[in-house]
């Protein structure tokens, strides 16, 4: 009897297109295999892309990106939004700039523009708890507020006369560009401190539910204002990586960042509805959008195209999240 | 194979449903006669509701076949089932609550004012006297314009049971439906279900209450791993037969309470009081004490334990643990002091349910594992996996998403996020209500082992028997105010009832 059913299981099997184990498959590596697919694509369409030169400036262009992706992976796993990245990202790293070339002190700079961003994220956070509004609506005022700062303390024109500045964006320690070292920093410990450390768990809790983790002791608007101030740090140090490269505090940078980093989050696998994602996976989906955009620049694909393509690629990747986790999803 | 009898209304025949890692449905057979109310019994984790989801077409079936009057029934989606006369009557009702109740029976196939554009709008008229008829029909005394926010729960399920008629159902599935209801609102279910009979429709029952079982089932089928154990006419059935089936052993002894050394008083709390909820109440908690918290639903027992807890402010009122005089501004102060609650609602405050048991055991004592900044994720594994073996959690590994775990498993799983830290006393609220008799003499013998160690036990609990079966003494509530005390000798089911329904002892 149990033979017969086992048998019957091995019959059925290929003949069926298994939805709950393609579920559990893509929920697991998806990422990986979308990222692997698009590598030997672009290899094929363009003879240039696999040459080192040009996978340095991937990893250069990929950099700022995916720093705002990992302060933002924080945001989302805790089921909320940030749609300011690209402006807090300006505010700062004009700051830096202009700290900059003032006193000519590369690390007063970078610390004005984290202490800039953190001190965004604060306020951004504890609105957020405090008042109870959605983050989508705060850090959409956040947005431009940051944006008309900016502008307002620059006048619109770019600050310039910035020195050693530079070192950070374009400076190599051999053959590794000092950018991408800063990334690789930071991944690993956002990495660290999402798994290994209690106020990883804590993302995770409140972001999967909120009042179990209240009831548990946790204190969920702690948890999300220090992931808000996270962020904005994360964003001071993608705007000073990006001010230093081009070497001057341009006040209108950053524009529509957010929207790349936010795809790479949850391309990455990071769940919009929260509880779910990881730092790797984030990384990996600023490197799929990095390399998709390199491709389609070698391909002289127009930008306008660019951005269509980006878009489907959001939303599909948001279907594919919805539907995997609803095939997956266990008895109750 | 061959077309089943005529007096079968359904037959589930060999249905075999998988999950990621488990076997949730195992070649389970179900025969419901027309016009009986064909009750479902099961541990939790047996495979009832994932059969009942099969069944109305929300999930899909790996293997099997389901016969419907006669016809093989083929599920794309829930609404072939509904379109096909099967309703069910899901344990947490989800009705628009700003709709009326004819709005609500008609959702989504709204009586239209005509051809063309005028099918576009609702003929809110003939929509309010149909339900009336509808109503009328059915013995049922509502306005069609009241709003579902208006109502009881268990007139909500009335309402559920009207629409399903009023879709043409001749089967109809509820699950646990006496789960948050009055007795009186039981009466009324039960009477309804009597006049569906009359009217040729068959009922699913399922239900956790024994005592239920024996008042209005005309054959049971018992199911244990997702497998078919037995089916019979409940008249050759009786408690003992159904449990055993159930759990596949005899359950000796139903509650296991034992007399431990009383010690001194962990909780004491005088003229607590929250404006609107609840008033002027005093209790206590001596160390090793099992105290019971009795009285109906809505009494206000849950809030006065939430505000202990520092879920809830109290406008009044004094809160003692060891003697002193403390107030906790939120569960994280509580828990520090020892005190730890079991919400009534697992899904809602209890668990995380998209992370794994492991993640979810240890969340409330991540200190204990990690004294600096990291985790020390060997010492919270084996901390976890012991906790598991000695609650017996029933789970492929710790690191699965408690979400797939059966509710008596959850619920386990909530136990042991509080057992891993350092405790005084521990409140429970409902602590066995929808879990299955293996699992709640589980948590009854668990309750009794801490109680030994010395920690004190506020038990909220509408079930009466598991009152009197556990507690040293017992505090009765009555409509946000204590009404007495009884010590375990005096108290009995009458003596509670008495303070319970607000008179006196």
């Amino acid at each position: 009897m149990t033979t017969d059913h086992a048998v019957r299981d091995v019959a059925k099997a290929p003949s069926r297109f298994d939805v709950t184990k393609f579920a559990a498959i893509y929920r697991r590596f998806g990422t990986i295999l979308i990222f692997g697919g698009i590598l030997i694509l672009a290899s094929l369409v363009s003879p240039d892309f696999l040459t080192q030169a040009n996978l340095t400036n991937v990893l250069r262009q990929v950099v700022v990106v995916s720093l705002l992706a990992c302060g933002v992976t924080f945001v989302i796993i805790l089921a909320q939004i940030d749609v300011s990245l690209g402006s807090v990202l300006a505010l700062c790293g004009v700051i830096a700039a202009s700290v900059m070339a003032m006193t000519g002190s590369v690390l007063l700079a970078i610390a004005a523009g984290l202490l800039v961003g953190a001190l965004t994220g604060l306020i951004s956070g504890l609105v957020i708890t405090i008042f109870g509004i959605p983050s989508f609506i705060m850090t959409l005022a956040m947005t431009t507020v940051a944006r008309g700062l900016v502008l307002l303390y620059t006048g619109g024109s770019p600050v310039t006369g910035l020195g050693d500045f530079k070192i950070v964006g374009q400076g190599s320690l051999g053959p590794v560009p000092i950018s991408v070292i800063i990334l690789a920093v930071v991944a690993v410990a956002s990495w660290v401190l999402l798994n290994k450390t209690k106020f990883g768990r804590y993302v995770y809790a409140v972001g999967g539910n909120p009042r179990a983790a209240l009831a548990s002791g946790v204190n969920p608007s702690k948890i999300i204002v220090k992931a808000f101030v996270l962020n904005g740090v994360l964003c001071a140090i993608g705007g000073v990586v990006l001010m230093s490269r081009i070497n001057s505090g341009q006040p209108a940078a950053g524009v529509g960042y957010e929207f790349d980093a936010i795809t790479a989050t949850v391309v990455g696998g990071t769940s919009l509805m929260g509880g779910t994602g990881n730092i790797t996976g984030t990384i990996i989906g600023a490197m799929i959008i990095g390399v998709i955009n390199n491709t389609l620049n070698l391909l002289n694909v127009s930008s306008y195209w660019q951005q269509i393509i980006k878009g489907l690629i959001i939303a599909v990747a948001v279907i594919l999240d919805v539907w995997t986790k609803r095939a997956g999803k266990g008895r109750s | 194979m061959n077309a089943p009898q005529s007096d079968i209304v359904l037959e589930m025949r060999g249905i075999t449903k998988r999950f990621p890692g488990v076997l949730a449905l195992d070649r389970m057979n179900l025969k419901v006669r027309r016009a009986t109310v064909h009750v479902l019994v099961g541990e939790n984790g047996a495979g009832k509701s994932t059969l009942m989801k099969v069944l109305t077409g929300v999930n899909s079936i790996d293997e099997g076949e389901i016969y419907f009057r006669g016809e093989k029934l083929e599920l794309r989606d829930a609404t072939t089932a509904l379109s096909r006369g099967i309703s069910m009557i899901h344990q947490e009702l989800s009705p628009v609550l700003d709709m009326t109740i004819a709005e609500n029976i008609y959702l989504g196939r709204e009586p239209t004012l005509g051809k063309g554009i005028l099918s576009r709008f609702v003929d809110f008229k003939t929509m309010v006297s149909d339900t009336q008829t509808l109503l009328n029909r059915l013995g049922l005394k509502y306005d069609p314009r009241t709003r579902m926010r208006d109502l009881s729960i268990a007139s909500m399920q009335l309402i559920e049971i009207v629409k399903a008629i009023s879709r043409g159902a001749s089967l109809i599935v509820m699950d646990e439906p006496t789960s948050a209801i009055s007795d009186a609102e039981v009466e009324m279910l039960f009477r309804q279900i009597a006049d569906l009979k009359a009217h040729d429709v068959a009922i699913i029952y399922i239900t956790h209450k024994l005592d239920e079982i024996f008042r209005i089932a005309d054959d049971i089928t018992v199911m244990r791993d997702g497998q078919f154990v037995a089916s019979d006419r409940a008249s050759n059935y009786d408690e003992t037969k159904v449990i055993s089936q159930m759990v596949g052993r005899t359950i000796s002894s139903i509650f296991p309470k034992e007399n431990v050394p009383i010690g001194e008083e962990i909780l004491s709390v005088r003229n607590l009081t929250r404006a609107g909820v609840f008033a002027g109440v005093d209790l206590n908690v001596k160390s090793g004490e099992i105290v019971g918290l009795a009285g109906l639903i809505g009494a206000g027992r849950t809030e006065v334990a939430r505000a202990i807890f520092g879920l809830d402010p109290i406008d009044a009122g004094e809160i003692r643990l060891n003697g002193e005089p403390t107030h906790f501004a939120s569960p994280a102060d509580a828990i520090r002091f020892g005190v730890a609650m079991v919400s009534e609602d697992r899904k809602a405050e209890g668990l995380v349910l998209c992370r794994s048991v492991l993640e979810n055991i240890s969340l409330a004592s991540l200190h204990k594992f990690a004294p600096g900044v990291f985790i020390n994720d060997g010492a919270e594994r084996s901390e976890a996996q012991r906790m598991i073996n000695l609650l017996q959690i029933k789970t492929p590994s710790a690191t699965v998403v408690a979400d797939n775990l059966s509710g008596g498993n959850q619920q386990k799983i909530v136990i042991a996020k509080w057992l891993l830290g350092d405790l005084r006393l521990l409140i429970l609220d409902e602590p066995t209500r929808g879990i299955d008799v293996g699992s709640k003499s589980e948590i009854h013998k668990l309750m009794v082992q801490l109680a030994r160690q010395g920690i004190g036990i506020l038990m909220i609990s509408s079930e009466l028997p598991e009152i009197l079966g556990m507690s040293d003494r017992v505090f009765v509530m009555s409509a946000g105010a204590m009404m007495g005390e009884l010590k375990r000798s005096d108290a009995t089911q009458e003596n509670i009832m008495r303070l319970a329904t607000g008179g006196l002892s």
